[in-house]
């Protein structure tokens, strides 16, 4: 249905009612009286219609009309009208969009985010397309589309997330506390990760993460890579860098467990080659045995101090015990076992070198010699058949 | 397979039906070593996961079982059934040689230990391989076979301690320096490697592949021999028997053909396994 034909329909009463009562002529009720159609077009074919129920249900209910559409001053309106201006009221969201990624009006209009203009809930309301539990699905519109996120620079990270400890708490559990994408992003004023001021920015992820996880982040900021960061060292690792923006997994489980030492590796190269040649690396690396000494089990995870600091896990008076939690009767013999011995370095493992190397020595003589006789034995065994075949007249002579 | 049926026929001309076999094993050594290439295959194929446990077909033969924790069951449960094995030999060994007063056991002919003429017959087989002499007349047991021993035995201890200094690590530590308990991975996997490495290639060579035997010599599967093969393997051994004259008392019917055929099976998957472990083995060190 086009407006002309409805316009003439209700021609006759519209028409009326603006002679008689002027002043309530943006009341809901005469707009409604056209625009409560939910087929109503414009003329270039968008929809005008109005959901009346659900309008007076939501937030802007006891907002008439023209509070926001005040272009339109007089029936019957042009066909063309500007558009609503949210900032009237909503000075500060406004003034949070400058600057955003989502600055742009006409990419990211208002609706983008909150959805139907005319269906507005308040975002402790579940049918708010910004409740919480809504957050995730509202932005993946959006970011959850590949094509988009290319065309932005983007990774679709919205499948990550849902697979996450957070979209899984948040998705299945229906956890409101769970981190949802504006948790951590924030709403209006959203930055970009490499803008100082945003709280993805990488100095500022602890604090961020910590307004959940304030323990974890007291225990980091305690640490040497907190200590780093704090310090403006920013090669050190903040949450993000062990545990990943969006595809955080549970830490005690084996999927994490599995894939976990190369995250510290990445970094701490030697260390990870040593831990690499020990038993501690190769049972660990089979799975179904998540309980094998990761990175974090000897170090800790959050507060990790230098060997020097007795508070460490690693201090040597407190190795007993940190062995002893895997190795019922760990001693003090014990526990000189070097988890990072480097066989290949005579200077550092003396007596581990030379083991190595008697091994390699004796493995590589033997096979050598043996290969060798081996060999000649084959050929000459092979050249006696042939020839005492053919003097018998033999398939080879 | 043309050397195969070609070595079959000459067989059947050389020897015919009333060839006359000789036992040149005995049931208890048969079954030793039924015990010692099984459990070596099973810690072979459970312990080479675990030394490669980077490369992809080491992670993907775990996930199939059950990951690490039935990995390490299956090979701790292959190496306590080697060290009793190991034991009751050492056991019959000391029975035989120091109760028993049996000869030979420590010294001579028969005995496992390597003599002079061992020495003699290493050159001079060597001397023959290329050219330069006639072939070596062996004895009951060959210089590479002594080695053989050898090698088993002392890994058997070598790769038994360091296994069990690992699995029972915090008791060692009561009596091994601290750096000790990183050598035994060490000493354990490069020990293990030299073991597959040699069993896989050099044994399986030497004894079974080599044109003399080739595919397989059935002596350790069914513990007879035929007079002819008897007599061109180890002339002096032969030669020593009839001198002896106790060459007649070690004849055997020949061995029936379902022991003849269930050796072949098992001979057969033994050593496809084993060359199966050494390609991977190979594909591990090198890709790595």
């Amino acid at each position: 249905m086009k407006i002309r034909p409805a316009i003439a329909l209700t021609l006759g009463a519209s028409a009326l009612l603006l002679l008689a009562a002027p002043r309530t002529a943006r009341a809901q009720t005469d707009c409604l009286a056209c625009h409560a159609d939910a087929g109503l077009q414009d003329a270039s074919g968008h929809s005008v219609g109005v959901d009346a129920p659900k309008f007076h249900s939501s937030i802007h209910s006891s907002l008439q009309c023209g509070d926001c559409h005040a272009a339109i001053k007089e029936y019957p309106h042009p066909d063309k009208v500007t558009p609503v201006e949210c900032d009237t009221c909503h000075a500060d969201e406004a003034a949070g969009l400058v600057g955003s990624v989502h600055a742009s009006r006409a990419e990211h209009p208002c609706t983008s985010c909150h959805g139907n203009a005319h269906a507005i809930f308040p975002k402790t309301d579940p049918r708010s397309a910004v409740y919480p539990l809504n957050v995730p699905r509202t932005c993946g519109a959006c970011h959850g589309n590949d094509a988009m996120a290319k065309q932005h620079g983007l990774n679709n990270v919205y499948p990550l997330y849902l697979d996450s400890i957070h979209g899984f708490a948040l998705s299945k559990e229906g956890l409101l506390v769970a981190a949802n994408c504006q948790s951590c992003h924030g709403s209006h004023h959203i930055l970009s990760h490499k803008d100082p001021r945003s709280p993805t920015y990488k100095a500022n992820v602890p604090e961020t993460c910590g307004k959940c996880h304030a323990g974890i982040t007291a225990d980091y900021m305690g640490g040497v890579h907190g200590k780093a960061i704090a310090a403006g060292k920013m090669d050190a690792p903040v949450c993000s860098d062990c545990h990943t923006a969006h595809a955080i997994e549970q830490p005690t489980e084996s999927a994490f467990r599995m894939q976990s030492t190369p995250i510290c590796g990445n970094c701490h190269k030697d260390k990870f080659s040593t831990y690499r040649d020990t038993f501690h690396s190769q049972l660990g690396s089979l799975g179904g045995y998540v309980e094998t000494a990761r990175c974090w089990d000897c170090h800790k995870a959050h507060e990790i101090l230098p060997a020097s600091d007795p508070r460490s896990p690693i201090n040597q008076a407190n190795l007993v015990a940190t062995c002893g939690r895997c190795h019922a009767g760990a001693n003090v013999s014990f526990v000189q076992y070097q988890p990072h011995a480097n066989a290949r370095n005579r200077k550092l493992n003396p007596a581990l070198y030379y083991t190595r190397l008697f091994m390699n020595l004796l493995l590589a003589s033997v096979l050598t010699f043996f290969m060798i006789h081996t060999v000649l034995w084959l050929i000459r065994s092979r050249y006696h058949q042939i020839k005492t075949r053919s003097a018998k007249g033999g398939k080879n002579g | 397979m043309a050397d195969r049926e070609q070595a079959a026929e000459e067989r059947r001309e050389e020897g015919g039906p009333n060839e006359r076999y000789f036992v040149r094993f005995t049931r208890a050594q048969r079954y030793l070593h039924a015990v010692l290439f099984t459990t070596f295959l099973g810690l072979a194929a459970t312990g080479l996961p675990m030394r490669f446990s980077q490369s992809a077909w080491a992670r993907l033969a775990a996930s199939r079982v059950g990951g690490f924790g039935a990995i390490i069951f299956f090979h701790k449960l292959f190496a306590v059934v080697l060290t009793v094995a190991f034991l009751i030999h050492v056991k019959d060994v000391f029975q035989r040689g120091l109760v028993n007063r049996e000869k030979g056991i420590f010294w001579g002919s028969t005995s496992m230990v390597a003599n002079w003429k061992d020495v003699k017959d290493l050159f001079g087989h060597l001397r023959w391989m290329v050219g330069l002499g006639p072939k070596p007349e062996f004895e009951r047991y060959a210089y590479w076979e002594k080695f053989d021993y050898w090698a088993v035995f002392w890994g058997m201890i070598v790769i038994g301690f360091s296994g069990y200094a690992m699995w029972f690590a915090p008791f060692f530590a009561r009596f091994l320096p601290g750096w000790a308990l990183n050598a035994v991975l060490v000493i354990h996997s490069e020990e293990a490697l030299l073991a597959i490495l040699f069993i896989f290639s050099i044994h399986f060579v030497n004894t079974h592949l080599r044109p003399e035997s080739f595919p397989m010599d059935m002596v350790i599967f069914t513990g007879v021999e035929s007079e002819e093969e008897f007599k061109t393997k180890r002339p002096k051994e032969y030669e020593r028997l009839a001198a002896e004259g106790r060459l007649e008392a070690r004849i055997s019917p020949a061995p029936p053909l379902w022991l003849l055929n269930f050796s072949r099976a098992v001979g057969a998957l033994a050593i496809l396994i084993g060359l199966i472990l050494l390609a991977l083995t190979l594909t591990a060190y090198f890709g790595s």
